[in-house]
C-alpha cells in the first residue's frame, strides 16, 4: 500500500509509483492518481479547447479511457506521455472550431526585435526584464497576460509550450504525444517561446510607460 | 539580432536560443553560441528576456484549478478501474 502521504506538488517518481501501485492491482493508489492526473488534464485542456467546461469533459472521458485500457500502458515510466497522449485526441474531438481550418504557421523572423545605435553601442527596442512587477495585482496581470498568450498561440505551437514547458515533458515524449519528430517539437517550441515573450515584452512596455 | 557588425551570427544565434536554454545543443554548436554571447550584449539581454519569460510560462501556466470530481464521476472512474482489474 502507498503511504497515505501525500504530496503537494506532484512529481514524476511520484506519477509512476502510483502508475505501478495501479497495474499491481493496489486500489489504494486510485484517488491520489485521480486527483494528480486529473488536474493536469485539466490544465493541458482548458488552455487547447479554451472552454471550462469541455476542459472537465476531457478530463472526465481522459481518465475513463485511462482505466479502460490500463494494461496498454506497458512502462510505469512514460505514464504522464501516455495519458497526455490519450487527453489530446479527447481535447481534438471537442474541438469546436472547424477540423478545416489551415494551420497556422508562426515566422521565425517575425520575433527579431528591433534595435537602435544611440552612439556608443547598439541597443535592443525591448522592455526591461529585470523590473518585472512585484506588485500583487501586476503579478496577477502578468498571469493574466501569459495565459491569454498561450491561449491565443495557433493550436500546433499551443500543444507544444503546454507539453514542454508548462507539463514539463522531454522533447522526445512531447514528440510522441503530437505523433510528429523531434526535430518539429523544438522549431515550435521556440517560436511558441518567443511569441509569448513577445506579449509579454508588449505588455511590459506598458506598464513601464505607464510609471515613467 | 539585426547587429550590423554581425548580422549573420546575431541570426542563427536567435534561432538557437532555446535549443541553448534546454541544453540541448550539440557541443559545438553550444560553445559556438557561448562564443557570440561573450561579446553581443544585444543577444544577452534577449536571451535574459527569454529565459525570464519561459519561466513565468512554467509559473502562471498551472493556476486553473479543476472544480471538485463529484460523487458519480468519482464512482464511474472507479468502476472503469475495478472492470480493468477483472479482466486483467
Amino acid at each position: 500500500m502507498l503511504s497515505e502521504t501525500r504530496l503537494a506538488i506532484p512529481d514524476r517518481a511520484e506519477e509512476v509509483e502510483l502508475a505501478r501501485a495501479l497495474l499491481e492491482g493496489d486500489a489504494g493508489a486510485f484517488d491520489r492518481f485521480v486527483d494528480v492526473f486529473r488536474s493536469k488534464i485539466f490544465q493541458y485542456s482548458y488552455l487547447m479547447c479554451g472552454h471550462r467546461e469541455d476542459a472537465e469533459e476531457v478530463a472526465q472521458d481522459t481518465l475513463m479511457k485511462v482505466f479502460e485500457n490500463f494494461d496498454q500502458l506497458r512502462e510505469p515510466e512514460r505514464v504522464r506521455p501516455w495519458v497526455f497522449r490519450i487527453a489530446k485526441n479527447a481535447c481534438l474531438m471537442k474541438r469546436r472550431k472547424s477540423v478545416f481550418a489551415p494551420v497556422q504557421e508562426l515566422s521565425i523572423d517575425d520575433f527579431l526585435p528591433h534595435s537602435r545605435d544611440d552612439g556608443a553601442a547598439r541597443k535592443l527596442e525591448i522592455a526591461d526584464w529585470s523590473a518585472l512587477p512585484d506588485d500583487q495585482v501586476l503579478r496577477a496581470e502578468v498571469k493574466a497576460v501569459v495565459r491569454r498568450a498561450i491561449g491565443e498561440l495557433p493550436e500546433i505551437y499551443r500543444a507544444v509550450i503546454l507539453l514542454r514547458d508548462i507539463e514539463e515533458l522531454t522533447t522526445e515524449e512531447a514528440a510522441q504525444v503530437l505523433d510528429v519528430s523531434q526535430e518539429v517539437i523544438k522549431t515550435r517550441l521556440h517560436r511558441a517561446r518567443l511569441a509569448v515573450r513577445e506579449k509579454l515584452d508588449e505588455y511590459l512596455k506598458s506598464v513601464q510607460a505607464r510609471v515613467n | 539580432m539585426q547587429d550590423e557588425k554581425h548580422p549573420e551570427d546575431c541570426k542563427q544565434v536567435f534561432a538557437l536560443l532555446s535549443e541553448y536554454l534546454d541544453q540541448d545543443l550539440a557541443p559545438e554548436s553550444c560553445e559556438e553560441l557561448r562564443k557570440h554571447l561573450e561579446h553581443c550584449a544585444p543577444c544577452i539581454e534577449f536571451l535574459d528576456s527569454l529565459k525570464r519569460s519561459v519561466r513565468l510560462c512554467h509559473d502562471c501556466g498551472l493556476s486553473e484549478t479543476p472544480p471538485p470530481l463529484t460523487p458519480a464521476e468519482k464512482a464511474e472512474l472507479l468502476a472503469a478501474y475495478r472492470r480493468w482489474q477483472k479482466r486483467s
